[in-house]
């Protein structure tokens, strides 16, 4: 459960840079924000009578992050996660607009299920955008009707949680979408190449005696679909990327002109297949945990702009569904309230980028992809704003995660850069902001 | 007396090479018990052991049961088949009724790899893993060991290959860090689809020509095909297999020295082994079945009875 509060009154964020989507750059700004609604923004703002202030001097405030793919399980698997746990998770990582995958029970493939996502969030203190399935009940043969479903809501159609396998299904879906220029967003998995694997295909999978995904059951489904989207055209956006090649491919064709976008997980450009050791089941998640010369080159890949985005693949599993065997145990790891402590320590703390880089690839780049709402600071809108500590370091904990669910494996793990308040649709949390 | 470093036998990959020469090494003690008349000794009185065996096992059960027998301790079965994980109780909620038994040992068999790690953080009992899928069988490969051993008087220096269906065996990978730590060279022979990709990363050859192999050999371990393989079409026919790979009589007569072989069993007779070879005088295939009874007891005596039993010399 989440602890927010009403924002009520006057609230002076006073002494801290923030990030300008505009110019990427990081400037001293003061924030004034009166009953939830962003009145004010410039360099220095004096405190008048009766307003709160917030002392952010060492502190970064950023409009809040997006993240383009979660699972919030709703309608179907409401023990693992519901809207309103998954709008917690999201807003305690710092996100304030999140697009939701389809592979719910019902799955999003009819106007009605999208129209209740969209509805359901409007009472929530986080933007749900829905993404729609591909093709009816995500069996990949039969695409939906995507007219409908976009003039419903969906910012984009996935099978995610499978791939869209069949590729004749594939170029269909990306022709069509092009009726209501939606992204199709495609989780590459090759079935066949992947059969029965449990995690990534190496020496650790091999000493550990557990069947491997080889890395090319994402490369050749990934190359396929370039290709396609080439041919006829489209909007292709391949999430999770996990291998060095995959980010290679896609750099190439986004040479050529192909228009693809990506998106790549923290726990991708955090962990190796040897975290997998431990047989920890949160650690069995698709696409696997990959090879450090992987996560090397993802973070690369993100730096250098190949790869556009990061997302957290959010996915929530209930505790006696993680608590089986390795081969039962479902797939996936939470990732919304870890996800700026684990990128920053990836990417910033390492030196390879800079934090405005990471903003841009948290706040600007997935909203650019969905064709989400990007008017940033906006004057007589609703505050959304997120305050962070980029030198904070912390240690990741179970009291951390706001979700239903409580599979994550960074329990322990040392984290760089903190989110320490947020302030959405009216709310606020506090994760202790200092009072002046 | 000595004791071992590890409190479980989960496997054999980070067990060192004193922890197993102790083990062998009271494994042929208790050899010599089990050649008596009298063939059981109080070691284990009052002690409670769990065979929990999640799928079905003959011979490492028996093996098993036997051991705890002739060590005089209490036992209780656990068999899937007949229990409520059908019913979809999960493994914990099983693990910890049998905790609150207050069990001193658990020796657990699951077809998934990590099975017998996972038991090891839920329970403080001490955990033996008796074959976690396609992982480790940690008894097995010592037993093995104990039969080379029993043979040669050492193990380092030889030259063993590992034969058949790498991919799919429950023994291949313990047999290959417990060969490693002793010393011994190791090789894996068989067709591309069932030797597991980058194996060689665990310091061994892989060859995929066994006639070229086996006049280099002093040991060959000859692992069961499993039909379903075939079903996976991850070869051709059983026809071919045994063509390429099969232990036939052409292919160890007149080898350049003297080929031991062994088995883990059961023996699928006449497709990776014939008859006649495996009864042959070349074969230990029997000594490692009795050679399986005595580790499993020194194993047991070592990570149960510890100094508060009596020792396998004084018994």
């Amino acid at each position: 459960m989440l602890e927010t509060s009403q924002l009520a009154g006057k609230l002076l964020l006073q002494g801290g840079k923030a990030y300008l989507p505009a110019s990427g750059t990081l400037e001293r700004r003061d924030f004034l924000i009166e009953d939830g609604v962003l009145k004010d923004m410039k360099d220095s703002i004096d405190a008048a009578e009766g307003v709160r202030i917030i002392d952010c001097s060492d502190l970064v405030i950023s409009p809040g992050f997006a993240d383009i793919h979660v699972h919030f399980r709703e309608p179907g698997y409401e023990h693992k996660e519901t809207l309103q746990t998954g709008a917690d998770a999201a807003l305690a990582g710092g996100f304030t607009a999140v697009c939701c995958m389809p592979n719910t029970d019902p799955p999003l493939d009819t106007r009605g299920s999208v129209q209740f996502i969209r509805q359901a969030q409007e009472a929530l203190p986080v933007a749900i955008y829905p993404a729609a399935a591909a093709t009816k009940r995500r069996r990949g043969k039969e695409l939906v009707e995507y007219g409908e479903l976009a003039r419903a809501g969906a910012i984009g159609f996935t099978d995610d949680g499978n791939p869209i396998a069949d590729g004749g299904v594939m170029r269909r879906a990306l022709e069509y979408a092009k009726v209501v220029d939606k992204p199709i967003l495609q989780h590459a998995e090759d079935p066949s190449l992947k059969a029965d694997g449990l995690m990534h295909e190496s020496k650790v999978s091999t000493a550990l005696g557990l069947p491997g995904v080889p890395g090319i059951s994402e490369e050749v489904l990934v190359y396929r679909d370039l290709r396609i989207a080439e041919y006829v055209g489209g909007r292709l956006h391949i999430q999770h990327v996990s291998m060095a090649r995959t980010a290679d491919l896609i750099r190439e064709a986004k040479d050529r002109g192909v228009r693809v976008t990506c998106e790549v997980t923290p726990h991708h450009l955090m962990l190796t297949d040897e975290a997998v050791r431990t047989f920890d089941t949160s650690t069995k998640v698709n696409p696997p945990l990959r090879s450090r010369e992987d996560v090397d080159a993802l973070r690369k890949a993100l730096v250098d702009g190949t790869i556009d985005a990061i997302a957290t693949d959010h996915a929530p599993h209930a505790i006696e569904e993680k608590e089986q065997t390795f081969d039962l145990a479902p797939p996936g790891l939470i990732g919304l309230e870890s996800a700026f402590g684990v990128v920053m320590k990836a990417l910033v703390d390492s030196n390879l980028t800079t934090l405005e880089t990471v903003l841009y690839r948290l706040v600007v780049a997935p909203r650019e992809i969905m064709d989400l709402p990007r008017t940033f600071y906006t004057k007589g809108a609703p505050a959304d704003l997120v305050v962070l500590d980029p030198a904070e370091e912390w240690v990741f904990k179970r009291e951390h995660v706001r979700s239903r669910s409580a599979n994550s494996p960074f329990y322990g793990s040392q984290l760089k850069g903190r989110v320490k308040g947020v302030l959405n649709r009216g709310v606020q949390v506090d994760f202790g902001l200092r009072r002046k | 007396m000595k004791a071992l470093s590890q409190k479980h036998l989960l496997g054999l990959e980070y067990v060192p090479k004193s922890d197993i020469e102790l083990i062998l090494e009271t494994a042929f003690s208790f050899r010599e018990v089990l050649d008596r008349p009298i063939k059981k000794v109080p070691t284990l009185q009052g002690k409670t052991i769990v065979n929990l065996f999640f799928e079905p096992s003959t011979r490492t059960r028996l093996s098993f049961e036997l051991a705890e027998k002739r060590l005089s301790a209490d036992t209780i079965n656990f068999s899937a088949g007949s229990s409520s994980l059908t019913k979809g109780e999960s493994l914990r909620d099983t693990i910890q009724n049998i905790e609150a038994m207050k069990m001193d040992l658990v020796i657990i068999r699951h077809r998934t790899p990590g099975a017998a790690y996972q038991l090891s953080q839920y329970v403080d009992a001490v955990v033996i893993n008796a074959g976690d899928g396609t992982h480790e069988h940690p008894t097995q490969a010592l037993l093995d060991l104990m039969s080379i051993k029993e043979k040669f008087g050492h193990v380092d220096g030889l030259k063993v290959a590992i034969i058949g269906d790498i991919a799919h065996s429950r023994v291949a990978l313990s047999n290959i860090f417990g060969l490693k730590t002793m010393g011994a060279q190791v090789f894996v022979c068989g067709p591309p689809t069932f030797i597991p990709p980058y194996i060689e990363s665990l310091g061994i050859t892989v060859t995929h020509d066994l006639d070229a192999l086996l006049p280099e050999m002093d040991v060959i371990n000859v692992l069961r095909i499993q039909q379903e393989r075939m079903h996976a079409a991850l070869i051709p026919s059983l026809r071919e297999f045994r063509a390429l790979y099969g232990i036939t009589r052409e292919r160890v007569q007149n080898l350049p020295r003297e080929l031991t072989i062994m088995h883990p069993g059961p023996l699928n007779r006449g497709v990776e082994i014939d008859s006649d070879v495996a009864d042959s005088d070349h074969s230990i295939i029997l000594h490692q079945v009795l050679n399986g009874v005595a580790v499993r007891m020194s194993l047991l005596y070592l990570l149960l009875g510890g100094l508060e039993a009596k020792g396998a010399s004084n018994a």
